[in-house]
């Protein structure tokens, strides 16, 4: 069936900014989605808040919004647009809910839009839990049994017929949030009560537990004609209890029969076509009870999902592009499979490997809350590995991950480790539970033992049992040497056990801290007996086709696949998995640096190993490895595809860490010299840098020693910022303002910085803080954006919002901003990308850091110029001039671009939501409009803080602030606002005759604030606490504020643009204008 | 104990043995499958061929009564990458190794099959040894040379029954079903799921031998004539080409995989050698009578050429999407239809079921 002639406008909405569970798995499918409809000649209209994203590019889609993805204002776009069809399935959650509400709303009636992929009634049988169950029943499958509830009454009526342990999920979130497993009575009523609040539509499955069952997906497509195929099966290692996106997972499936494979298929085919998916990718979660192969539906994705992308990635079938493709009218067998060009989509792809996925967690920067998980996600980011076994991809897959870990490896000594404690954590599913059950097997514990408290399928345990005891073989032989050092076997490890070792995954660093070696001396080692990765294909159909596109892992076996061309060719390093401080924006550059190399007719490679981004859709790229980040794997691709030159700047710290060891072994880092890298990162060298071009930093110190610390920070004198060298996303950095918290700070830097020293800075209170981007060829440098932050320095830069242009800073500032970046640039010798942040107080411009690489605000700054730096800077990398590339002059826009970030707290019950030098933030959003005002209101609404337009205020602020607060408080009250305060501010606002209530504080033993904020009375919340005491006096505020989702700042800069925002969007209609628009293009 | 796996143009792959110990000859052909090898390993079209799985990890659920095609495994060797030393699932009585040994089924591991497979689907399947007794190279591709190869080679005569039997006798009663059709089917290396899936949707089978006469077989007077699957080459079966003749038009006839290539051949067609044949779970097949679907299992070395068939009297009922290959036929007039691939699957898809629903449907047609 040839393409529908009757739509020619589509509407594509994306899933807005990165948040737990909803991450650039989205941006990929969106990407992928837009790219194949444009093929065929459909006019996509895009939207979607994130700047950070491959698809808000201006070329990506033809007419691009960044606005808030809400009903109302998808309405002004639809009104604006008259799209013929609207595609809800590729946007994640998001996309799907606000397609829903369209529709319930009449705006796609009224405009005559039609739902492609997944109509209305599909997505409510499939999203609507009890919709869903009777479907499910209708078509004779199992499901656990259950109940649904709308109000406690029923919860508790519900309860008695299941009985404890019980499991929890509200109808119609994100992720599973609120959802639980409940153990006790008191457990069940409050994630009950919290599931009801959390469920848009406040309703809850109470449902019959199946915990430690045995869980599955699949990955189904089906098209128009009723064609249907399973892209790929998913077993689960962490056993049912567990959010998906927390397990590690491996594809194909390990432990089921092809007769129980096939009743899951069956299945899978009945349920699309009872939910009545007509075309595209739907995930399908199952369980199986291992005692006896009872088989149960757990739910339904009628939408391609995080396991799509992974799926994608796993088998090489792009499940989006073909979703797309189908929802415009193509059949399966009428699609062309990309990397064996000759045979068509409708198969179900063959695969010769293993698959894993291991998810990334950041508990670390979380310390209140426990590293337990369940059913609700917790995890920013994966990292996906792929090897002839389990075993090979288990542990390439957990050095992939960043964490500090070289494969499964020993950094923890199992010794000292009490029964007690493994017994907990294998029992209580947990972030690094896969560690302990190897501590477990090295204590003794048989794999039934394991089993048993874990109910990991014994399959997966007996894997890492032959890893554990493949070690043992190692060590044997080795004498320990007098202080617990082992001792060097004189010849190396015997040849077939190095290789064997090699074959079962280990690094060469795994290998050197066992045999008390080094690494560079184990891979001189193997080389020489000529043990050397090879490089197999992903290719679809585990060999049989011939496969066109160059895709490739590394494995230890015999025939190499790789065929390095002999075109000029560039390798990018890419970021790795997602996390705190390094996610989608990073994935942005290196794509932009591939496409733009392409441009310029290099031959491009991408190394990565996150399974979410679009630098890993085998279609980014000329060739891609899939592969850790780490010295071992990024070296063996070198050694066999020599490229001409390596470009480490664009994917965050993960390559920028492997540039100096890289270099050392003759890798053509091109760009940004490592020894520029190491100036501006040695706060030593880069002090005498400033010290050298006159600019002002806070006056600093570093020491590796703990009394030294104190007598520098005392000479400085507090407050001070202590922190790490070497880290990202202001990992363990703290500002401190006295002796004694000085000390407790010091002792968890040395923790995360190992080998660094701790940085102590001058903490410059109440000083602007701005960002700048810029880009120099080492002849001139061009500023890319200046960027003002909103919320004052000590925050982290990556959770302020901020403003480009600057709408405070005076020209003379902003000149010598200026002024000091090309002097910063052209002392650091920069060739590429450079983000320099600076700090004003008291009109002294002080810089506070320089990163000679891509920064996390390139994307926003491309997005709000117009100028696509990424791809400039690669350009320049490569020998260009920005004379030659026509980039020489500053560009500055005349509309006002606001970039807001996004915080996960409503995951973490029990953290602060206080904003400090450490980033917590997993995400941000973009609101452009021609004043302030309205950019930075359309950016709240983007980050799910919708500013009220009336209502009752609440705030209570430090004494520091109550003079700054009067002039806000009187504008709220202008506007119309009801105003409530504590006590001392009360007091500032009443002597400034502005009408407040006042209430008590909670301190002081009055919950009146509380319930206020609880049952909804409070729309907005500006709190700004000081000191330790003040803070937990205020939190449970905080804490109730997110989970009722009102809006609550806790800066006065912040709270100064809030009111901006709400005074512009009184007085101005909203009004919605595509990027191409601003930019001209 | 080292392992030898030599190809007739003189590859050479080395793996660790199990199961059994000795030496083998065979094709070496390899399935992509992903699950299945307990049913692979079984099915008797696999007599005369060393099966390479191209999916690593094998073992992983152990070995059960149920999921048996034949009474024992029928291939001559099997190649995998890694051997898994448990098994986990709930079925599961004995583990691969045992289960080899037992069945005097040599085994080999630790082999890379990827560069196995892509040998063979660049040169084509061939001729080859397994051995754990003779580890000398040389002698090694001399034996793969003179080993006789599939070509003209009878293999059925090697898995069909000696005598014939009910169904049931090895599938066990199932429930009790009204107005059953009676059906013979020619056991050319019968899968026992045929047998349920026939059951299934309603047939009383009674298995014959290969070598049955259509006399014998018309004697019993059945509704309808079932032609099985098999090993080798369907030219050399040249005894069954000759009553499948006789059959024609006498009776509803469905033939599936070697029983299509004979009814091919019965109808005057040829049949063809394919480069490394088709051996897997993922196949797309098209129904061009409703121009579905079906994502299909299938195992044959051996193919009808299109271009062989009158197409006055034979109409293309299915096609292979990958390589256009023949994959069933109907006869426009005589109520005979066959496909190439296996529609009782074990292991694979279960898309392609109605074609025993439409059998039964011939079967009442033509009652």
């Amino acid at each position: 069936m040839p393409k529908r002639t009757d739509i020619n406008k589509i509407l594509i909405i994306g899933s807005g900014p990165i948040i737990i569970s909803q991450a650039c798995e989205f941006d990929y499918s969106g990407t992928q989605a837009c790219k194949a409809l444009r093929e065929e000649g459909f006019k996509i209209v895009l939207v979607n808040s994130n700047p950070a994203t491959i698809m808000t590019d201006p070329e990506t889609a033809d007419i691009t919004y960044i606005e808030p993805i809400t009903p109302e204002v998808l309405e002004k776009i639809i009104a604006k647009e008259k799209p013929d069809a609207l595609l809800p399935t590729l946007g994640g959650q998001t996309a799907l809910n606000t397609a829903m509400r369209l529709k319930e709303m009449g705006v796609l009636d009224k405009y005559n839009v039609k739902m492609i992929g997944a109509d209305y009634d599909a997505i409510k049988k499939a999203e609507d839990r009890d919709c869903f169950k009777k479907a499910m029943l209708k078509i004779g499958l199992d499901l656990p049994k259950s109940e649904m509830a709308h109000n406690m009454e029923e919860a508790k009526r519900g309860l008695e017929k299941l009985g404890l342990p019980i499991i929890i999920r509200p109808s119609f979130t994100l992720g599973g949030t609120g959802g639980g497993i409940a153990r006790t009575k008191e457990e069940f009523e409050k994630i009950a009560a919290l599931g009801l609040q959390n469920s848009m539509i406040g309703e809850i499955l109470i449902e019959e537990s199946i915990l430690g069952w045995k869980e599955y997906e699949l990955e189904v497509m089906r098209d128009k004609k009723d064609n249907v195929v399973i892209v790929c099966s998913i077993e689960n290692f962490d056993p049912m209890g567990i959010h998906t996106g927390d397990s590690i997972t491996v594809a194909p499936s390990q432990t089921l029969t092809d007769k129980e494979y096939q009743k899951m298929r069956n299945a899978s085919l009945a349920i699309i076509r009872e939910i009545g998916v007509e075309t595209g990718g739907s995930n399908i979660q199952f369980a199986v009870n291992p005692k006896d192969g009872r088989i149960v539906v757990i739910e339904m994705n009628p939408r391609v999902s995080r396991s799509s992308a992974l799926a994608s990635k796993a088998t090489g079938f792009p499940i989006a592009k073909i979703a797309a493709k189908l929802a415009v009218g193509y059949t399966l067998d009428e699609i062309r499979n990309d990397i064996t060009r000759v045979t068509p989509a409708s198969f179900e792809p063959a695969i010769d490997y293993c698959v894993v996925k291991i998810p990334r967690f950041t508990f670390e920067k979380f310390p209140e809350a426990k590293d337990i998980l369940g059913i609700s996600m917790k995890s920013v980011g994966e990292t996906m590995a792929i090897g002839r076994t389990f075993k090979e991809a288990l542990q390439k897959g957990l050095r992939g991950l960043e964490i500090g870990h070289i494969g499964l490896d020993n950094k923890q000594s199992y010794k000292n480790i009490p029964d007690e404690k493994i017994r907990q954590r294998l029992e209580e599913p947990n972030a690094s539970r896969i560690f302990y059950v190897k501590y477990a097997l090295q204590k003794g514990y048989s794999v039934k033992e394991i089993h048993e408290l874990t109910k990991i399928d014994p399959w997966f345990l007996e894997n890492i049992k032959d890893i554990v005891d493949l070690e043992k073989d190692m060590v044997k032989g080795l004498k320990p040497k007098a202080k617990g050092k082992i001792k060097t076997r004189k010849k190396g490890l015997p040849i077939e056990l190095l290789l064997k070792a090699k074959q079962y995954g280990f690094s060469d660093a795994q290998i050197a801290e066992l045999t008390g070696s080094n690494e560079l001396a184990v891979r001189h080692h193997r080389k020489r007996h000529f043990i050397k990765a090879v490089f197999r294909l992903v290719d679809t159909c585990a060999g049989e086709f011939e496969a066109y596109t160059p895709y490739y892992y590394s494995t230890y076996e015999t025939k190499d696949e790789a065929r390095p061309s002999k075109r000029k060719k560039i390798m990018i390093l890419g970021g790795g998995p997602n996390r705190i401080g390094q996610g989608i924006e990073f994935d942005y550059c290196c794509c932009h640096a591939s496409f733009a190399l392409k441009e310029l007719g290099y031959e491009t490679i991408m190394v990565n190993s996150n399974p979410e981004t679009v630098s890993t859709d085998y279609d980014t790229s000329d060739k891609l490895y899939f592969e850790p980040l780490t010295f071992e794997d990024v070296m063996n691709i070198i050694d066999r595809e020599k490229p001409d030159g390596v470009i480490v700047q664009f994917g965050g710290q993960t390559p920028l860490n492997l540039a100096r060891r890289l270099e050392k072994q003759g890798a053509p880092i091109i760009g940004t010299s490592v020894k520029s890298i190491d100036m501006a990162e040695d706060r030593k060298k880069f002090s005498r840098l400033l010290k050298k071009l006159k600019i002002a930093q806070p006056e600093n110190g570093s020491t590796t020693s703990m009394a030294k610390a104190l007598n520098i920070a005392k000479k400085i004198g507090f407050p001070v910022l202590v922190r790490p060298s070497y880290v990202l996303g202001g990992r363990a950095m703290k500002i401190v303002y006295d002796e004694s918290s000085m000390l407790e700070f010091i002792k968890e830097a040395k923790e995360v910085s190992g080998k660094h020293p701790i940085l102590i800075d001058k903490f410059l209170e109440d000083a602007i803080e701005v960002d700048v981007d810029a880009i120099s060829d080492m002849d001139i440098t061009v500023i890319g954006g200046i960027m003002e932050h909103i919320e004052e320095a000590g925050i982290h830069s990556g959770d302020s919002a901020c403003v480009l242009p600057p709408h405070t800073l005076g020209d003379d500032i902003i000149d010598i901003i200026r002024k000091y970046t090309h002097a910063i640039s052209k002392g650091l010798k920069v060739k590429g990308l450079l983000n320099i942040q600076f700090a004003i107080k008291q009109n002294t411009v002080y810089v506070l850091e320089v990163n000679p690489r891509a920064s996390r605000t390139v994307p926003f700054v491309s997005k709000a110029t117009g100028i696509p730096l990424a791809k400039i800077a690669a350009k320049v990398m490569v020998g260009k001039t920005l004379k030659e590339l026509g980039f020489t002059e500053e560009k500055r826009p005349s509309h006002i671009s606001v970039k807001e970030s996004v915080l996960p707290f409503s995951r973490f019950s029990g953290v602060d939501i206080l904003l400090g030098p450490e980033m917590k933030s997993t995400g941000e959003v973009m609101g452009i409009d021609t004043s302030f005002g309205m950019a930075f209101y359309k950016s709240q609404i983007a980050a799910g803080q919708a500013l009220p337009k009336t209502g009752k205020v609440f705030i209570s602020v430090k004494n520091q602030d109550k003079r700054n607060i009067v002039f806000i408080a009187k504008k709220l009250e202008d506007m119309g606002f009801e105003i409530l305060a504590t006590k001392g501010t009360h007091k500032a606002l009443r002597s400034n005759n502005i009408k407040a209530e006042a209430v008590g504080k909670i301190g002081e033993g009055s919950q009146k604030i509380l319930e206020y904020i609880k049952s909804g009375k409070i729309n907005l919340i500006i709190n700004t606490p000081s000191g330790q005491k003040s803070q937990s006096d205020s939190k449970p505020i905080r804490s109730a504020a997110v989970m009722r989702g009102i809006p609550c700042i806790t800066t006065i800069s912040g709270s100064q643009a809030a009111v901006n925002g709400i005074e512009a969007t009184l007085k101005n209609d909203f009004q919605v204008k595509s990027i191409q628009e601003y930019l001209n293009v | 104990m080292k392992a030898f796996i030599v190809l007739e143009d003189g590859a050479i792959f080395e793996g660790v043995s199990f199961g059994a110990s000795g030496e083998r000859l065979g094709e070496v052909v390899f399935n992509t499958s992903m699950t299945g090898y307990q049913e692979i390993m079984t099915d008797p079209s696999y007599k005369g061929q060393i099966v390479t799985m191209t999916y690593p990890l094998i073992g992983n659920y152990g070995i059960n009564k149920e999921d048996v095609e034949s009474s024992s495994p029928k291939i001559e060797g099997f190649i995998i990458k890694e051997r898994s030393k448990i098994t986990s699932s709930w079925r599961s009585e004995i583990n691969l190794n045992q289960y080899l040994k037992k069945n005097n089924i040599i085994g080999i591991e630790g082999v890379d099959t990827r560069s196995l497979t892509l040998r063979i689907r660049t040169k084509g399947a061939m001729k080859g040894v397994v051995s754990t007794v003779d580890l000398n190279p040389k002698s090694l591709i001399k034996k793969a040379k003179d080993s006789p190869g599939l070509i003209g080679r009878d293999l059925v005569k090697e898995v069909t029954c000696k005598k014939s039997y009910k169904a049931e006798t090895v599938i066990g009663k199932g429930s009790a079903w009204p107005d059953r059709k009676k059906v013979v089917a020619m056991d050319f290396g019968i899968k026992y799921n045929i047998l349920r899936c026939l059951a299934e949707s309603g047939c009383d089978v009674t298995v014959v031998p290969a070598g049955t006469k259509a006399k014998d077989i018309l004697e019993q007077d059945p509704d309808g004539i079932f032609l099985s699957n098999g090993p080798g080459d369907p030219a050399a079966i040249t005894y069954a080409i000759e009553e499948i003749k006789k059959l024609l038009g006498k009776k509803p006839i469905f033939g599936i995989c070697l029983g299509h290539q004979l009814l091919g051949l019965a109808f005057g067609g040829k049949t063809f050698k394919l480069k490394f044949g088709h051996r897997g779970a993922n196949h797309p097949v098209k129904d061009m009578t409703t121009g579905k679907i079906e994502i299909t299992c299938q195992n044959h070395g051996f193919c009808v050429d299109i271009n062989s068939l009158n197409k006055d009297d034979i109409e293309l009922t299915h096609i292979n999407l990958n390589d256009n290959t023949l994959e069933g036929m109907a006869h426009k007039k005589l109520p005979v239809f066959s496909v190439q691939y296996h529609p009782e699957a074990s292991p694979g898809p279960h898309d392609s079921r109605y074609l025993f629903k439409r059998f039964m449907d011939s079967m009442d047609k033509y009652a």
